[in-house]
């Protein structure tokens, strides 16, 4: 075989056998993981290519989780910046962001390889939120791993974790944060892998993760470039926007976006919190299943990322984030917690929205990215609502000693 | 899902040499855990102290940030080890210093040696006087590029098999792995139990059928009597969390010493 031979393959299609976006994804785990990840994978092809799984998990995504969210134009954000800002609202769906996709798609799966316990971790507590919701509809029981530290940051959700019936577990070691989190789940899994199916958050963990996550938020890029056509006409762009913003933590909200509009020519920018910014700085590693992007010391140790957000406090990113950006697809741009604080609050004071702090960082960039956007058309995933960072950022604003340390600027 | 055969012409390394050397004698193979870096400035001497009381080879762990198949006794050793500054280098620094006349295998994840590069870190083991590798988080299916430079180097990478492994993957994994077969115990994370699981003769039987390579069971063998009660069908013992919780908890490097010795005579009982 030349290297002619070799077919190209499209810009966010299936990954390689191997699970591999380029070179990055793959299946790091350990032994003891390795059948119930092929087993996993079995099972996702076989229902995702069965229509009675579809239409079961589009009708809980249409009746459940209220889709499709809108697209809303920021006429008072856009005459303040100089450009055209729209929204996609993941903030209207049933438990306030866009997790609430994937978490139907894989309990759903579970459900049909007849799993009972669904296992999760969770940073800001929204993915955790949304698997014990699903968890709830579902008739299954739910444990889900939390850091100490985000469980003082969102006491909220772990409250309603609790009322939705699951079992909320904290983690304990490292910077008992997201990252660490994950390792407990994964650590729970190893155990209880008969029985346990692992509900992962994001588009990360060893394969299928990255790509069933991608293909289960996939429906936001499919409306939104369906809604932007109608919008904006064929005149502009052929009803393409010119930039598509989301931010990146592991990057499920960008990867589902990103996804309905990869084979146009809109621009693709990933807003990076600055303490968590992995794909930034271009080193590639391998933890929690998967090689990619890490934050990682000299000797290969995982940092601890700093973000004022909880959901984006996470020192890798999900690996066909790290292919998009080592092919240029997609580009990837730090903001800080300042001007993240500062974005949340024009967002809520201009257009009645108050987002989440994690979609705050995409219009971190687009604010700081003014000059360059004027004129232009801009898509933001508005990943999820505000109403679980309202007291941190009233702290915040308030000069609240504690609060403030949770910020890196 | 390519794995590289072994080669006809494969010779067995140090370790596999030495251990199934002992094996058939008739002896019982025990290879405890020194965690580099901990207890901080006595670890070393632990090398030649397990040496000593009749381990056959030992596994050198170097501290990982995430170390995701270790239970809470492993995670505090190598947490306290990382606070004091312990590296990969200090590690093999250490090791360096020792004679203890038996193999030694280093135990870490795989991102400390992606990081340093499969070239680097198969040489730098090597001048360590390390023979082998344990990664447990490269499986089969991804182990292939540090396999093939391992070889090269002569350095031995040790495979786990894990309980949950259909049986037609287990050919496979033991074609693969060099020095001896890693035999998960159980379905979870190292750290002691109160029973041996069945699943760990289980295992240990699987591998017996499979493989004439040394088979040695580790995860979750917490006491001379399980080791002993292992050991009537695996060729050996890898033991760690129940060494480090007793210098966790206060005991010196000699209370080890001795624990390992215990060890010895249990499994010279069988």
């Amino acid at each position: 075989m030349t290297a002619t031979d070799v077919p190209t393959p499209s810009v966010m299609g299936d990954p390689d056998e191997g699970g591999r976006f380029g070179r990055f994804g793959g299946r790091y785990v350990p032994e003891t993981l390795v059948p119930a990840c092929a087993e996993l994978e079995d099972a996702f092809r076989e229902a995702w290519s069965d229509p009675e799984f579809i239409k079961e998990f589009n009708d809980l995504l249409r009746d459940y989780a209220g889709r499709p969210s809108p697209v809303t134009e920021c006429h008072n954000l856009s005459a303040e910046l100089g450009f055209r800002v729209l929204l996609k609202r993941e903030d209207l769906n049933h438990t306030g962001s866009h997790k609430i996709n994937n978490v139907l798609g894989q309990a759903l799966l579970a459900k049909r390889m007849g799993k009972t316990r669904l296992v999760a971790e969770t940073g800001a507590g929204q993915h955790g939120v949304a698997t014990a919701t699903a968890a709830a509809l579902l008739g299954m029981e739910c444990i889900v791993f939390m850091g100490e530290v985000d469980i003082k940051r969102q006491a909220l959700n772990v409250f309603r974790m609790r009322l939705l019936g699951s079992e909320v577990r904290p983690a304990l070691s490292g910077s008992r944060t997201l990252k660490d989190a994950v390792n407990e789940a994964m650590r729970y899994w190893v155990a209880a892998v008969e029985s346990t199916y692992y509900c992962l958050g994001s588009v990360m963990g060893p394969h299928p993760y990255p790509w069933m996550v991608r293909e289960f938020h996939r429906v936001i890029g499919n409306e939104a470039r369906e809604q932007c056509a109608e919008l904006l006409g064929p005149e502009s762009n052929d009803g393409v926007p010119d930039v598509v913003v989301a931010c990146v933590g592991g990057g499920s909200n960008a990867i589902g976006i990103f996804s309905g509009f990869a084979d146009t020519n809109a621009e693709l920018v990933g807003a990076e919190p600055s303490g968590g910014a992995a794909v930034g700085r271009q080193v590639p590693g391998v933890v929690h299943g998967s090689m990619s992007y890490l934050m990682q010391d000299e000797f290969g140790q995982v940092q601890e990322a700093h973000s004022v957000s909880a959901g984006l406090d996470y020192p890798g990113v999900g690996p066909e984030h790290a292919h998009l950006a080592e092919i240029g697809r997609a580009r990837y741009e730090p903001v800080t917690d300042t001007e993240v604080i500062e974005a949340f609050q024009l967002m809520s004071r201009t257009e009645g929205i108050i987002p989440a702090l994690e979609p705050a960082h995409g219009l971190a960039w687009m604010v700081k990215a003014k000059d360059e956007l004027a004129g232009k058309v801009v898509l933001l995933n508005m990943s999820g609502r505000g109403d679980k960072d309202v007291a941190q950022v009233q702290a915040i604003l308030d000069g609240d000693a504690e609060a403030l340390e949770t910020m890196r600027s | 899902m390519t794995a590289t055969p072994t080669p006809a012409t494969w010779t067995p390394g140090p370790l596999e040499a030495a251990l199934r050397a002992k094996r058939d004698e008739g002896r019982k193979l025990l290879c405890p855990y020194v965690m580099g870096g901990y207890p901080i400035d006595d670890w070393p001497r632990l090398i030649e102290g397990f040496a000593s009381v009749g381990a056959d080879a030992l596994e050198i762990g170097i501290p990982f940030s995430d170390p995701v198949m270790d239970g809470p006794t492993v995670q505090e050793a190598s947490t306290l080890a990382l606070d004091n500054g312990t590296d990969p280098t200090t590690v093999l620094a250490g090791v360096a210093t020792t004679e203890p006349g038996i193999p030694l295998v280093a135990m870490t994840y795989y991102n400390i040696c992606f990081h340093m590069g499969h070239e680097r870190f198969a040489s730098s083991l090597k001048q360590a006087g390390i023979s082998g590798a344990i990664l447990p988080d490269l499986p089969l299916e991804e182990v292939d590029d540090w396999a093939r430079v391992a070889d090269a180097e002569g350095i031995e990478t040790v495979m786990l098999a894990a309980p949950t492994a259909p049986d037609e993957r287990l050919p496979r994994i033991v074609s693969r792995s060099r020095g001896f077969v890693y035999g998960v115990g159980l379905v979870g994370i190292t750290g002691e139990r109160a029973e041996l699981a069945s699943s760990a003769l289980e295992m240990a039987r699987r591998l017996k059928d499979t493989t004439d390579l040394p088979v040695i069971i580790g995860i979750g063998v917490s006491s001379p009597e399980q080791a002993a009660e292992v050991a009537e069908v695996a060729d050996g013992v890898v033991v760690a969390s129940a060494i480090l919780r007793r210098m966790l908890e206060g005991g010196s490097p000699e209370d080890a010493i001795e624990f390992v010795g215990q060890l010895r005579a249990a499994l010279d009982s069988v």
